[in-house]
This record gives structure tokens, C-alpha cells and sequence, in this order.
């Protein structure tokens, strides 16, 4: 049965990255982030992490993701975007991420298929429990040795962070979380007198006016890009006059 | 037969690399700072059910400990990248993180 759960949520989990990935429109790259969400939960809840499983859908699916599509929304961006946009630039990026790949999965797959996942023999695996820390084997199981409630995951992890050893870890979030809130105010309040938004061609790039020109989908048209390019240089020259007046 | 498999963390840790090449690509292939930061989040999730597994195997509970921590990072991560990004796309409306590479107003 575990299995099934497994490969299930781990198709929901993969086919949600892709979904991510390939999407060209953000809102529905958001939208299958949490389908990747929900199927890490599920396997949270099938490796008895139940309290994770709970903050994984409230706080990732329920803040994170609505946090994203109200910025969507705010900025209007949810228009498509061309994955294609810079031939040579993306080929390198794909030769890398063909690297990454390799090296992550194939070095993650050794190691685990050795049988030295955790640096020791699973059978060894005796933990002895520091000063407030708890093992999972206390933790799910009652004085009888029966397998009990998963609200007693909550107990133990709630107990283990406000013991000694995670309280200043604990105290320490809270003040991330406070300097966040703080700068986000910050970052995203309009000050008085804010400047325009600056002109189209500053700075002049010739990848940024070849899509607004082309509204994002490149062709293979010898007279458009002929005409792209008489426009870029045109706005080029228009920015250097500008910067010439104001910047040097 | 797949209902008699029994999943140890290899399976897992398969899973967690996948996830996180993904992310890894996709924070390279788009140009959205949005679906960047989104590409960010499914490697830390990643990185999140490789903690839980380990744990699991030792037995151990710090591995949600740290993953409690990993979220709470995650979270002002995205709140203060987000901020960011609607302070950068007030002042140039289109959409792409090779516009911003000049770092100034």
C-alpha cells in the first residue's frame, strides 16, 4: 500500500515540476506548483510526518502559492512568455542543466543504492536522543510499544522545538519573520514623488525590443527582424541622446 | 508486484533529486522572476522530503525540525522576493530578468 501511495503521489509531485517548468503562462505554472505541493505532502504523511504534512498544505498551498498569484494579478503578468526567446543563451543553459542532472541524480542514486543512505547500517541506526531531542520510535509509540495517534507527532515536535535545544533556532525564525514583514512594507511602499516608470528603450537591449516589437513570439521572418533591428537601432540611438543629456 | 514493494529511502532520495534537478533547470531556462522564485520553492521542497526521509531512516526527529526551519526561511525568502520584484516591475513594466541586470533606478 505504501507503494502505491508513493508512486502515486510521486507522479502528482513530478507531473506538478514539469507543469512548472514548461507552462508558459505563470498562473498555471503556479497553479501546478501546487499540485507539486500536494504531492510532497502525501509523502509526508506516508513517512509519519504528519504535522509537516498539515503546515506543508496550510502554509506552502495556502500562503505561498495564493502570495504568488496575487502578485500575478497585482502586476498583470499573466501573459505568456516564449520559452525560446535567446537561441544561444538557452542552449548553454540546457548544456548545464543536462549537468546538473547527471550529477545530482546519478551521484543521489549511487550513494542510496549502496546501502550507506545514512552513513550507517540502518539496522545500527541507534539514536540516542540529545538533551530535548526526541527519536521517531519514542515518538510514535506509547509505553506498550503500540503504534499510536498521529496527534502525537505534533506533541513530540512541538516539544522538541521549545526545548533547549532548537528554543534559540526558534527565537531566531521569529525575528526573520518579523525583519521580512518589515521589508516587504518597506520595498513595496510608493514614496511620494516616486519617479515614472522609465521609458521603453532604457536600457537599450536589443533581446527586450526584439520581443516588444514582435509581442514575444520570435519568427523566423527575414523582413521583421530586418525591420526589429533598423527599430532597436533607431531606440538606441534615441537612449544615447538621453543619457548623453542627462548621464555624462 | 508493486503492492508487496517496500519503499526505503532511495526511492525518496530518487524522488527529492528529481524535484530538484527540475527546479534547477527551470530556474535556468525561464526568464520570469516569478516562475523563478516558483522554480526555487520546488527545489527547497526538494530538499525538504530528502530531510524528512533521512530522518525517518535514523529515526530521528530532527529532519522535521529542520524542515519546520526550512519553511519559515522559505516564507521571507518569497515575501522578500516578491516585494523586490513588484518594487523593480513599478518602474519597468516588462516582464524579464535580463532587463534588470544593470542594477540601476
Amino acid at each position: 500500500m505504501e507503494a502505491v501511495t508513493f508512486f502515486i503521489a510521486a507522479g502528482v509531485a513530478l507531473a506538478g515540476a514539469c507543469g512548472v517548468v514548461l507552462f508558459r503562462n505563470p498562473v498555471h505554472a503556479a497553479l501546478s506548483l501546487v499540485g507539486t505541493l500536494f504531492g510532497v505532502a502525501i509523502h509526508f504523511i506516508n513517512l509519519e510526518a504528519y504535522f509537516l504534512a498539515a503546515v506543508q498544505v496550510i502554509v506552502y498551498a495556502g500562503a505561498i502559492v495564493i502570495l504568488f498569484l496575487f502578485v500575478i494579478m497585482l502586476l498583470g503578468v499573466d501573459r505568456a512568455e516564449s520559452i525560446r526567446t535567446e537561441p544561444i543563451i538557452g542552449q548553454r543553459h540546457l548544456a548545464l542543466l543536462a549537468l546538473v542532472a547527471l550529477l545530482t541524480f546519478g551521484v543521489l542514486i549511487g550513494v542510496a543504492s549502496n546501502g550507506e543512505v545514512t552513513g550507517v547500517p540502518p539496522q545500527e541506526a541507534t539514536y540516542s536522543p540529545l538533551e530535548g531531542g526526541l527519536s521517531i520510535d519514542e515518538a510514535i509509540k506509547d509505553s506498550t510499544g503500540k503504534t499510536i495517534a498521529p496527534k502525537e507527532n505534533i506533541r513530540e515536535v512541538g516539544r522538541s522545538l521549545f526545548s533547549t535545544r532548537y528554543v534559540f533556532a526558534l527565537e531566531i525564525t521569529a525575528l526573520l519573520l518579523t525583519i521580512a514583514v518589515i521589508g516587504a512594507v518597506v520595498l513595496t511602499r510608493r514614496p511620494k514623488g516616486e519617479p515614472e516608470p522609465l521609458p521603453e528603450d532604457d536600457p537599450p537591449s536589443i533581446i527586450r525590443n526584439a520581443d516588444s516589437d514582435t509581442g514575444l513570439h520570435l519568427t523566423s521572418n527575414e523582413d521583421n527582424d530586418s525591420i526589429v533591428d533598423m527599430e532597436a537601432n533607431e531606440s538606441e540611438k534615441h537612449s544615447a541622446e538621453e543619457s548623453g543629456v542627462s548621464g555624462e | 508486484m508493486i503492492l508487496g514493494l517496500s519503499i526505503g529511502p532511495e526511492y525518496y532520495l530518487a524522488l527529492s533529486a528529481l524535484l530538484f534537478t527540475i527546479g534547477a533547470g527551470g530556474l535556468l531556462i525561464r526568464r520570469n522572476p516569478l516562475v523563478m522564485f516558483m522554480c526555487i520553492e520546488l527545489m527547497l521542497n526538494a530538499a525538504n522530503l530528502a530531510f524528512i526521509s533521512f530522518g525517518k531512516e535514523m529515526g530521528d526527529l530532527g529532519g522535521q525540525l529542520s524542515v519546520l526551519f526550512v519553511l519559515v526561511v522559505a516564507a521571507a525568502e518569497v515575501v522578500i522576493g516578491l516585494a523586490i520584484v513588484v518594487a523593480v516591475m513599478r518602474r519597468r513594466p516588462k516582464a524579464s530578468v535580463d532587463e534588470v541586470s544593470v542594477l540601476r533606478g
